[in-house]
């Protein structure tokens, strides 16, 4: 602090806190519906505080699912989500860190070409491309499977070059060494980079598996078997049911439990989830 | 930048970048030229006989009144998710420096609505200013204001940009926070001795020195405003009522998968690819520049 000036350090404050209280309110009142019972939170103005269908309307959207008829368990959507945040993540990191090994740790015909083509990918979200993209899956008969909501998705330019830049700050005294005592290249990766590597792969882990968990519209396009929805496609579905008044309190249980793993992931992981967040966009 | 010291083996290296090739070939290249390819085509509604068209869709397209309202509404959207999304971020990270006691909280308290999801971060918000249940349009009814997304198209506009914005002020309070911490303290308390008050160093050291990271933001922030929103937008109002929330993206999977136009859609898609291939090279261009100075 440069001077004393007690009244723009209280006023600091009070703008913080009433940021933090306006941008906790939604998942504040979200969690107050998801405790009250269906006919409570049928007529305005609702509640502000918690009320005693906690327990009641979670175990009911786990097992059951929202609705009587023809839902789906919210233990199954939380187990598709959780693999294919696993699945995207895991596989993000495992195919771009053994090519940016390649890239960086070999000269040969052609790296600048893939170099390129990697670095192309950087630009079209699956947004952009989605009608062709969706064809190409369709024609490759992965359709409602794990493997076409993962593997479509697991090409990564963002961490392709954060492990490039990882690599090329690695002295290049260890690679000698490694030489000299007649180390191959695989063992050098897997006894001197993998290891020096531990912190940007958690810290590209928190970020993908983010990324993995919050896909919207890539699930919603391929899965058309309950057996595939993941929770957030499943949340906003609801929803949106036509003609119908949503049960909220079943609802907005479902959006607490479609959050809470990528939220609690980010705060627990708060110092590998902002490297990860500042790194990948050097 | 290259290593020094290099391995050599003639085939490993190929066997090390193919699974990311084969990846980004199935899944990015072939689609990509699919939609050029497409863009060209005019399929009919069974999908059995296409027929080259050349730059008709794109002709079609920039005769399409609805086009270019849609055109017209993404640049509207993304101008007020990135001021007011960067304006508020940029008043909490400031306040949030200033703090030296409970700053650390503070971070974890605004960091994590990054980690949810559009789409629920739509049904969020929707379900706040609900016309029935929503408590914040029960206050608003309160103080006379009607507010009905559903059948408002104003109010629909607003509901989306307050929710995106919503979705992305962790991501861009983090970045001003680090540019914050990254200036020298020396300089601010060289301007305080010199008499410079808070506002006046505010504007005269920090903003300027901010910009860098400001300008880096503001280009994200167009592109999330561009292609990350879908969620958002699906999950509120499905680009209703009427156009009202139809923005770019969302039209091209309306068109493409509801509508059937396969050959409009991918016209579409073309002229989007072009807009993130130059947004993302004013991107790099600029941050070649931050490196350098």
């Amino acid at each position: 602090m440069v001077e004393n000036r007690p009244f723009l350090t209280v006023l600091s404050h009070l703008v913080v806190l009433l940021g933090v209280a306006i941008i906790a309110f939604p998942v504040w009142m979200t969690f107050v519906a998801s405790t009250h019972s269906q006919q409570t939170m049928l007529q305005s103005p609702i509640p502000l505080l918690p009320g005693p269908y906690l327990f009641e309307n979670y175990k009911q959207v786990l097992t059951e699912g929202y609705g009587r008829v023809g839902s789906t368990a919210v233990t199954m959507t939380l187990t598709n989500s959780l693999i294919m945040a696993l699945g995207v993540a895991l596989g993000k990191i495992a195919i771009s860190i053994i090519s940016a090994f390649a890239i960086v740790y070999f000269r040969f015909p052609g790296r600048m070409y893939i170099f390129w083509a990697i670095f192309v990918t950087l630009m079209l979200p699956v947004e952009v491309r989605i009608v062709p993209t969706y064809g190409v899956v369709a024609n490759l008969g992965m359709l409602d499977s794990y493997g076409g909501l993962i593997i479509p998705l697991i090409a990564s330019a963002t961490a392709t070059f954060l492990f490039r830049q990882f690599f090329l700050s690695v002295p290049d005294e260890l690679t000698e060494a490694a030489r000299v005592d007649g180390a191959s290249p695989m063992r050098f990766f897997w006894d001197i980079l993998l290891p020096m590597s531990r912190t940007s792969i958690a810290a590209m882990f928190v970020i993908q598996f983010i990324y993995g968990w919050n896909q919207y519209l890539w699930p919603l396009l391929i899965t058309t078997k309950e057996s595939y929805y993941t929770v957030v496609m499943t949340v906003s579905r609801q929803a949106n049911v036509v003609d119908s008044v949503p049960a909220w309190n079943l609802l907005m249980a479902m959006a607490m439990l479609a959050m809470l793993p990528p939220v609690l992931v980010v705060v627990f992981m708060q110092r590998q989830f902002v490297r990860g967040l500042v790194e990948t966009e050097k | 930048m290259e290593k020094r010291v290099t391995f050599h083996e003639r085939w490993l290296p190929y066997l090390l970048v193919a699974p990311q090739m084969i990846i980004t070939l199935v899944f990015f290249f072939w689609p990509s030229g699919q939609a050029i390819y497409q863009s060209v085509l005019i399929e009919d509604a069974f999908g059995g006989n296409s027929k080259f068209v050349f730059l008709d869709n794109f002709i079609h397209l920039f005769n399409d009144d609805s086009y270019f309202a849609s055109v017209r509404l993404t640049v509207v959207f993304s101008f007020l998710v990135a001021t007011i999304g960067l304006a508020v971020s940029l008043l909490l990270a400031v306040m949030a420096d200033r703090v030296i006691r409970g700053a650390t909280a503070y971070k974890a308290f605004l960091v994590w609505p990054y980690a949810v999801a559009p789409a629920v971060a739509g049904v969020l918000w929707g379900f706040l200013f609900n016309p029935s249940v929503g408590i914040v349009a029960w206050m608003l009814q309160g103080i006379g204001i009607e507010f009905n997304y559903v059948t408002n198209g104003n109010q629909a506009l607003t509901l989306v940009v307050i929710a995106a914005v919503w979705n992305q002020i962790s991501y861009n309070f983090l970045f001003f926070l680090a540019g914050l911490q990254s200036i020298p303290k020396s300089l601010i308390e060289a301007a305080a001795i010199d008499g410079a008050g808070p506002g006046r160093r505010f504007w005269d050291i920090i903003f300027p020195l901010l910009s860098p990271t400001g300008f880096f933001l503001l280009v994200i922030n167009i592109i999330y405003s561009f292609f990350g929103t879908f969620g958002v937008v699906d999950a509120l109002t499905k680009g209703g009522p009427g156009q009202a929330t139809n923005i770019l993206v969302y039209k091209v999977y309306n068109d493409g998968f509801r509508g059937q136009d396969l050959g409009g859609s991918s016209a579409q898609s073309v002229i989007l690819m072009i807009v993130v291939i130059a947004l993302t090279f004013v991107q790099f261009r600029f941050i070649e520049r931050r490196v350098h100075y």
